[in-house]
């Protein structure tokens, strides 16, 4: 217990501020939702994940949000297991043909209002997989989507921009 | 001791023939006539090797006459030495195949199978009016999968195999949709039609199901998990994959070489390098002239792949804990991971080094600088990871969890040919990099971690003693880094020959099998993640555990999805 009582005090808070310029595109196309209701996610921000047919390279930077250095919890935005208590539905890769289903389903079982934000090159168009008959391109062909992060994986900081920029809007 | 090329020929004798367009040297490929296919099995399976893969191939439209590959002459039989031989099936008193005689040439169905650092492909031809092959399940336990992956995918059936269910079809896709056929159109959008899935079930009183997935309740990446349980007991679990199928096996057919790097790279996001390295290493076996990498590009390439391996395995080792409810774990190595990742960024331009191998050599250079702050980066990770290695190790509650949880016997783990740390945990001594070294391994030797017990924490540490190890890899190769050119000129692969490389990445073994057309153009290329094997012993290890532990016994594997589905 001593031992790691010693590295939490070592380690101390390695949260960093959230640089405002990144590299990645945010392109938000969704203005679907009034401002007011948009205001009421801006405290708190519930998001269920779902992959629908990525590589798992996206998975590894949302996987990043929660650590302690990017700490996305200190914006109120934490991760859900059920669609039902979720305010955003985030979605990797290209929609494959055997997830179609399952990712329809997911954002119709979310309450409205809700918002949709696709993430990475695949998301947005299917990337290197293109559409195929395998493979359904960019969630954008799916369901609706309020906003793309770009990037092949996006990096942490651009995810956590994205998603409070399309939660402030 | 005999070698399983010397076996194969002292079996099969002359109906053995080699194919002498397969590289690099040390493999080789056997055509043997499809009746003797399970006895070429039977005999790889007396000499101890395993199963490595098994794929298929449609070679109807292959061999066409050409102006630039005209009929040959005078030629009695078509073998796999003469190429261009033409559309026609010349029957051949070898193979025994086509016996009717004008028949197209149909499929090919290869075999892959290992023992230490000998790998040998055994390939059988079947006729496109019939396209069947004898079943190696009742050998290999682990060509169940692999077996109706190709009547799936191509079409091509496996006669005695117990389980006709499609495996990545799934079974609202038309039943004569077979995506790896060269007739199969890759644009077209397929019509959903109804089917249903049967799964395997149980009965009896207080028996109950347990559905899983797709969507988890985590980020992680999509599957579905059939459990059968008794109270908190798992009676049998079964897994429905195929959810990412993208179609990965046929994007390759549609891109050059150069863009197929890019395409490896993103089999597995998190084993990036590991995958374009075994195919640029794949496609270099088969460039004329030689297309051979620059030895500081080697180099790199062995950095990277380290690296990766280190990244990966802290951020498990902190998941593992995680799923014991141990967070602490989980903060301070994801902690570490990120600044390896960090350091990644600054210094080759991409967190998780996407698209930084390259056909002939490695795309991005080092520079001194660079060196020593990888040096510095490497001396705090190896500080901060040892305190955190003794306090996993000294956690009576943790223990209690990770020991003797998801157990997997090494006589299971054997008999199903699992490969990389879930085979090390389970007293396999596999390692690609020593037993197939390239360059930088050859004198920098890594040190194999093997332990028998076969349950979490086995896995686990694995994981602690392969992170310490490539530290003091990654320390050698910077060190004594040789200077010079990164990268060769590219060169293309020679039309009609076939290459093959063996990559271990951090998960373990990656294959990749690829097949020039007779344009030079990519006509097949078969990826084997590790996955592909290692998904079976995740359904052996769960037995006799309790359904709250199987997330804890799944993340101690964690197995891609992706570089399963394809």
């Amino acid at each position: 217990m001593l031992r790691i009582l010693y590295q939490i005090f070592r380690t101390g808070i390695v949260t960093e501020p959230l640089p405002s310029e990144t590299e990645a595109e945010i392109e938000i196309v969704g203005a679907r939702l009034e401002k007011d209701i948009l205001k009421q996610f801006q405290r708190s921000l519930t998001i269920r994940f779902v992959d629908a047919g990525s590589c798992n390279g996206c998975e590894l930077e949302i996987h990043a949000l929660s650590n302690p250095i990017y700490n996305c919890e200190r914006f109120g935005i934490h991760f859900t297991a059920s669609p039902r208590f979720a305010d955003l539905l985030l979605v990797t890769g290209p929609v494959s043909k055997n997830m179609e289903i399952a990712l329809r389903r997911t954002y119709n079982a979310m309450p409205n209002p809700k918002l949709v934000v696709a993430v990475g090159d695949c998301g947005n168009n299917g990337g290197i997989f293109g559409t195929s008959y395998a493979s359904l391109g960019g969630v954008g062909n799916i369901i609706p989507v309020d906003a793309y992060v770009k990037g092949c994986p996006p990096n942490p900081a651009d995810l956590l921009n994205g998603i409070l920029k399309v939660v402030s809007m | 001791m005999n070698t399983l090329k010397d076996i194969i020929i002292t079996t099969l004798k002359e109906d053995a023939v080699q194919d002498e367009h397969q590289y690099p040297a040390w493999v080789t490929t056997f055509i043997v006539p499809r009746s003797r296919f399970v006895e070429a099995a039977r005999a790889m399976k007396k000499a101890d090797a395993r199963l490595v893969a098994e794929w298929a191939t449609d070679e109807t439209l292959m061999h066409t006459p050409s102006p630039l590959n005209p009929l040959p002459q005078g030629e009695g039989k078509f073998d796999e030495q003469s190429r261009g031989t033409g559309a026609k099936f010349i029957p051949s008193p070898l193979t025994g195949e086509g016996q009717g005689g004008g028949e197209l040439r149909g499929f090919g169905i290869f075999a892959c199978f290992a023992k230490a650092s000998e790998y040998l492909i055994v390939k059988t031809n079947a006729p496109p009016d019939d396209p069947t092959f004898p079943t190696l399940t009742k050998k290999f336990p682990a060509s169940f999968r692999f077996e109706r992956q190709i009547q799936s995918l191509m079409g091509v059936n496996p006669t005695g195999h117990p389980d006709n269910r499609p495996w990545i079809k799934h079974e609202d896709w038309p039943k004569d949709a077979w995506p790896l056929r060269k007739a199969f159109d890759p644009s077209m959008y397929m019509e959903r039609v109804t089917g249903e899935y049967k799964f395997i079930r149980a009965e009896g009183i207080g028996v109950f199901e347990i559905p899983v997935g797709p969507v988890h309740a985590g980020i992680i990446e999509p599957g579905h998990f059939r459990f059968q349980a008794v109270g908190e007991d798992i009676l049998n679990l079964e897994k429905k994959l195929g959810y990412v199928h993208k179609g990965i096996e046929k994007r390759f057919e549609a891109l050059s070489w150069e863009e197929g790097v890019r395409l490896a790279g993103r089999v597995s996001g998190d084993t990036t390098v590991a995958h374009s390295l075994a195919y640029c290493m794949a496609v270099e076996a088969i460039t004329m002239p030689g297309c051979k990498p620059p030895e500081r590009g080697l180099w790199l390439r062995a950095l990277m792949l380290e690296r990766e391996r280190i990244a990966n395995h802290i951020g498990d080792i902190g998941g593992i804990c995680n799923d014991a409810a141990f967070a602490f774990l989980l903060y301070q190595l994801s902690r570490l991971r990120e600044i390896v990742l960090r350091t990644n960024y600054k210094l080759f331009g991409h967190r998780l080094m996407m698209d930084k191998v390259a056909i002939g050599g490695v795309s991005v250079d080092i520079t001194a600088d660079g060196i020593n702050e990888i040096l510095s980066e490497l001396n705090l990770i190896s500080d901060e990871f040892e305190r955190l290695a003794s306090i996993y190790d000294e956690n009576p509650s943790l223990e209690d969890r990770v020991r003797d949880a998801g157990v997997l016997a090494p006589d299971t783990a054997k008999e199903l040919g699992v490969v990389g740390i879930t085979a090390r945990a389970s007293g396999q001594p596999l390692d690609c990099r020593i037993q197939n070294p390239f360059p930088p391994y050859a004198v920098i030797v890594p040190r194999m971690t093997v332990l028998q017990a076969g349950d979490v924490h086995s896995r686990t540490w694995v994981r602690v003693e392969e992170v310490r190890e490539s530290i003091i890899v990654i320390r050698n190769i910077l060190t004594s880094l040789p200077s010079g050119e990164i990268k060769t000129g590219i060169k293309y692969p020679a039309p009609d020959t076939r290459g093959f490389a063996v990559v271990e990445g951090w998960r373990g073994e990656i294959v990749y099998w690829i097949q020039a057309g007779e344009k030079g153009e990519i006509n097949r290329c078969m990826v084997r993640d590790p996955s592909s094997v290692n998904w079976l012993a995740v359904e052996q290890a769960i037995h006799g555990n309790i359904v709250p532990d199987f997330p804890l016994c799944n993340k101690s594997f964690n197995q891609s999805y992706s570089g399963h589905d394809l």
